[in-house]
């Protein structure tokens, strides 16, 4: 889950890193009293979870409070790559020295949390690493050992930074390797760090993501501090009906996993398709042969007749859809003959006739026997494991291809 | 041969009064396999299918009375980090993490420790792994009848990071004739115990083994890690890879993660294109089509002799 950079700024504040006297607003007013508390010019943030705000004209310099709040009115009406922002962040605009990058990531073939540093701060990391892989410090830290501050200290050196720079860097590129680790993220990033006028180091920009995973351990914080709602899940995008009437089908029944789809799908062919590996072989058959898909299913843990039902229904009820392809690798665990009623039943109720409606059936494994002789008796088109999963495909593309 | 399971391979199933656990420890010991002991804590006294139940993992050995060589954790995904520090702090060496959603922190300290410990963990999010006639740990393959079909002994080493596609692969190597070796499903995670590149040493120095499949996805840095292993190392082994998700490449699915926790794309070399041509670059051959394996694996054989 991405946080807001008021939200990321309050994380790293309370691990300890210095930030500026920031104040989150939701309207032009509270922009306008945040800039009149905080004296002298300021910055006017969008609070948007998306890169290229500055771009997009979403942060602004203000002299005066007046000021400020223009820039705020125009910002929160201002919507960057689809997204309405929160609300907007002043900030005091600093007397910048120089800017640094911090940041924690996972590095997953070492298995361990990866500190970067580097004295070029402001831009994008992954292109200061392509053009001057010498002014990026690493290390790796343990997932178990306590983290020292030398290990921090290491990583800064690398980069050339030394004297009461590297001194003052130290403890924070640590306490954000420490907060990486404590609190689940997936990354944290203060970017830029900046040094002042005076010396001090500031967090002048922060982006942290948080496993999802991780988030019940981590209500106290979500909930209590940061005060983000249970239900602000912050996916990429917002739920489409059909998502979201899948979704609600999988918790009505516990029996079985269904998850549906169809962000970035436009096709005419429902799939009605199973387990990880076996939904993304198959997506990718359809389509490297001219299908097209109207959807993304996984079916797994042998869910209930009525629940295979219930997305088979979802899926026919797409605008567009005409066929349907039930398709799985073998199955161990869910059972073939489930999956056959059910789909067979959503035909049934949505007076389509099962042997025009499924495309293909291509279900092999557990109870195959007693869901072939269903499909037979409705006269749907099926196959068992001597017909691949490519060929299943096929003959599903090929048969809508027909209609069309 | 085989790698890592054998006949006399003896384990416990940790959280074995589950609904899930209760099913694989039946599957297992219809299969053949030594299920010698089985963990939840409260429940000592019971049993399942015949196994003795446990409060804990130290019980559970001095109950068997002889070096316990694995287990099978499917304990749900908040207590899962202590039951496999239990396992290893207790000397067993191989380790299956069944459970999915554990947060990759939990993960990569259990990875961390399990080195420090001379102890090695396949998974989280993964069925297991097989020796076709010998030995199954975990749930692939599923009942032991239906393991039998899919998985004939034979010269190919399996590894996946998708459980139930370790089986379609295994059960076409099977009716082409060629069988499996080992089958490992590794785990659909971000972060895992064992990756391809981390396995492929064992597999190397098994003699039964003389080809290897992979089954692979977008997401992580997992295949550029055995691109790079095969290039350094002068592997006897051809390798045949198929790589599912090419449609996650869309500009359209950035950000999202489908089927495994482990597919998001977060980077460049994330992505299916990227990998398929890191790993033709180290001369592994990638099929389009899943039913090109057999053949491809056949001809590399054949290329070799």
């Amino acid at each position: 889950m991405r946080f807001y950079e008021y939200e990321s700024r309050r994380i790293v504040e309370r691990a300890g890193i210095p930030v500026t006297e920031y104040g989150f607003c939701t309207t032009a007013g509270d922009a306008r009293a945040a800039a009149e508390r905080i004296g002298g010019p300021v910055v006017v943030k969008s609070q948007v979870l998306t890169g290229g705000r500055m771009k997009a004209g979403g942060v602004k310099f203000a002299d005066t409070p007046e000021e400020a709040e223009a820039h705020a009115a125009e910002i929160l009406e201002l919507e960057i790559n689809g997204q309405m922002p929160r609300g907007v962040l002043v900030d005091p605009k600093a007397d910048v020295e120089q800017e640094y990058y911090a940041g924690v990531v996972w590095d997953g073939t070492a298995k361990r949390p990866l500190m970067l540093f580097s004295d070029m701060g402001g831009i994008d990391i992954e292109e200061v690493a392509e053009k001057h892989p010498d002014q990026v410090g690493r290390g790796h830290v343990s997932n178990l050992l306590p983290i020292s501050d030398f290990e921090a200290k290491q990583a800064i050196a690398a980069t050339g930074v030394t004297g009461s720079e590297l001194n003052r860097a130290t403890p924070i590129l640590a306490r954000l390797a420490r907060l990486f680790r404590e609190t689940d993220m997936t990354l944290a990033e203060i970017n830029p760090l900046a040094r002042l006028a005076d010396g001090s180091f500031v967090a002048l920009d922060a982006h942290m993501e948080m496993e999802n995973e991780a988030k019940p351990r981590h209500k106290a914080l979500l909930e209590s501090e940061l005060e983000i709602a249970p239900d602000d899940t912050r996916e990429p995008y917002e739920p489409s009906e059909f998502e979201r009437d899948v979704k609600a089908i999988d918790s009505a029944d516990h029996r079985g996993v269904i998850q549906g789809r169809d962000h970035g799908f436009h096709g005419n062919l429902g799939l009605v398709i199973g387990a990880g590996g076996g939904s993304l072989t198959l997506t990718d058959a359809v389509r490297s042969q001219g299908g097209r898909p109207a959807n993304y299913t996984e079916i797994g843990g042998n869910p209930s007749v009525w629940k295979t039902a219930g997305l088979a229904k979802q899926v026919l009820r797409k605008d567009g859809v005409e066929k349907i392809a039930v398709m799985m690798s073998i199955v161990s665990n869910t059972r073939v003959d489930i999956v056959a009623r059910g789909v067979i039943k959503a035909c049934l109720e949505l007076d389509r006739d099962p042997a025009e409606t499924i495309a293909i059936f291509r279900i092999p494994g557990a109870w195959e026997e007693e869901g072939y002789r269903i499909l037979d008796r409705y006269g749907v088109e099926y196959c068992d494991r001597s017909v691949s999963m490519w060929e299943a495909a096929r003959r599903a593309v090929e048969k809508i291809q027909r209609v069309a | 041969m085989s790698i890592l399971l054998s006949r006399d391979f003896a384990f416990i199933v940790q959280g074995i009064t589950g609904r899930e656990a209760v099913n694989l420890t039946r599957e297992c010991l219809d299969y053949g396999s030594r299920v010698v002991g089985g963990v939840t804590p409260g429940r000592k006294g019971r049993e399942v299918h015949g196994v003795p139940v446990s409060d804990t993992v130290e019980q559970a050995i001095a109950n068997h009375g002889a070096p316990v060589d694995g287990s099978v954790v499917t304990v749900p995904p908040a207590f899962t980090k202590d039951a496999v520090l239990e396992a290893i702090e207790n000397g067993i060496e191989l380790i299956v993490i069944v459970t999915e959603r554990i947060p990759r922190g939990d993960v990569a300290e259990m990875v961390e420790l399990a080195g420090m410990r001379g102890a090695r963990i396949i998974g989280p999010n993964c069925l297991g792994l097989i020796v076709p006639g010998v030995c199954k740990m975990g749930g692939i393959g599923g009942p032991a009848k239906d393991a039998a079909k899919a998985y004939a002994p034979g010269a190919v080493g399996v590894m996946s990071r998708s459980g139930g596609m370790t089986t379609e692969i295994s059960s076409s190597l099977t009716a082409a004739g060629l069988g499996v070796s080992t089958a490992i499903s590794i785990g659909g995670d971000a972060i895992i115990g064992s990756t391809y590149a981390e396995l492929m040493p064992l597999f190397e120095a098994d003699e039964a083994t003389e080809a290897i499949v992979i089954y692979t996805e977008p997401g992580g840095r997992m295949e550029a890690q055995l691109a790079e292993w095969v290039s350094e190392n002068q592997s006897r082994l051809p390798i045949v890879a198929f790589m599912a998700g090419k449609f996650m490449d869309d500009a359209e699915m950035k950000g999202m993660s489908f089927g495994h926790a482990g597919t998001i794309v977060e980077g460049k070399e994330d992505t299916a294109a990227e990998k398929i041509a890191r790993l033709e670059g180290a001369g592994i051959r990638v099929v389009e089509r899943i039913d090109e394996i057999p053949d491809a694996v056949k001809e590399r054989l054949g290329a070799k002799v």
